[in-house]
């Protein structure tokens, strides 16, 4: 088993739902209340020491609930370990807490996910989208986000 | 043009219109600003490269202030986000200007059939040369200088004169 989950399982026993290392690539599916705490402890657990946030990216699970669902891609520049971190959010609350001030870097990653899913990172110093233009409608990689709609083209600002 | 020189090396005089000689001129100068968003940026720069050598056509001078140039090359995808900046730095161009759209990306989306490409620069913009390809060859890009330059020399419309497209 791996040290880096048993630690989090240990320090967090109510907050991880589950963990599995599956093809050597430790998972961790953890409820969203304390999920600061739980990346900070990640960050500076001498045995964990997970100083890069690799990516954080979301998934639409339509159809299933919770529907949807971040995650999060650690790596330890130290260790040379990775970590991913789960979790699941409910589509009519799709609100997690934001990690910047664990990571700054991870600050476009969570503005992507808000932009591409619609979860919203609460406490982000700038919540807005980063890939699509201000006055687009909807969430595009929703599942549920029709293939063929088109939006109105924009002119240029004034 | 009626040419006439003199055998004893004096003077000579040519005949014309002053549209054709100002057509003449501006034929041999044309000052392309290459909005290249994609791998047909890679192409351009192989056309204005040594090798093909897109100065003999008079187009080498690549102006990158929109207030400077004659052709708006546009090489490459343009998504939503984009289009105002693009629509932006066509406005900008001085008359008389034409445009290239270069690929199939700028054409007509190419495989972008999706929710953040624009399906084609003409939807936003008039064109007056479309260039095929994925990415299209240098020699592409030739030929579209030297169709601009048909289009100067015969005195054909320009597409803006034609925009809107009813």
């Amino acid at each position: 088993m791996s040290i880096v989950l048993d630690r989090l399982r240990e320090r967090f026993p109510a907050d991880v739902v589950s963990t599995h290392s599956d093809f050597g690539d430790d998972t961790a599916l953890v409820r969203r209340e304390r999920i600061v705490e739980i990346l900070a402890f990640l960050r500076d657990d001498p045995e964990s020491l997970f100083d890069f946030a690799m990516d954080l990216t979301g998934v639409d699970y339509l159809g299933e609930e919770p529907r949807f669902e971040a995650v999060y891609h650690l790596y330890s520049l130290e260790k040379k370990r990775r970590v991913r971190i789960k979790v699941r959010l409910h589509e009519d609350d799709p609100v997690i807490d934001s990690a910047v001030s664990v990571w700054p870097g991870i600050n476009w990653y969570e503005r992507e996910a808000y932009d591409m899913y619609g979860i919203v990172f609460r406490g982000h110093p700038n919540m807005k989208r980063i890939l699509m233009y201000e006055g687009f409608e909807g969430h595009p990689l929703r599942k549920d986000y029709p293939k063929a709609k088109r939006q109105p083209t924009i002119g240029p600002e004034e | 043009m009626a040419v006439r020189l003199e055998k004893s090396g004096g003077p000579g005089y040519a005949l014309t219109t002053l549209e054709s000689l100002i057509a003449w001129g501006r034929k041999y100068s044309l000052y392309p600003f290459t909005f290249a968003t994609a791998c047909c940026g890679i192409e351009v720069m192989g056309a204005f490269g040594t090798h093909y050598d897109l100065s003999r056509f008079g187009a080498e001078v690549v102006r990158f202030s929109p207030r400077q140039a004659d052709v708006l090359l546009v090489a490459g995808t343009i998504n939503y986000k984009m289009a105002p900046v693009l629509k932006r730095i066509y406005d900008q161009m001085l008359e008389p200007k034409w445009v290239i759209s270069m690929g199939a990306c700028a054409c007509s989306g190419g495989f972008y059939n999706n929710y953040t490409v624009l399906q084609g620069i003409d939807k936003i913009m008039p064109v007056d040369v479309y260039i095929p390809g994925c990415p299209p060859n240098p020699e592409g890009i030739i030929d579209a200088v030297v169709r601009i330059q048909k289009i100067i020399e015969t005195g054909a419309p320009r597409a803006a004169e034609r925009w809107p497209i009813k």
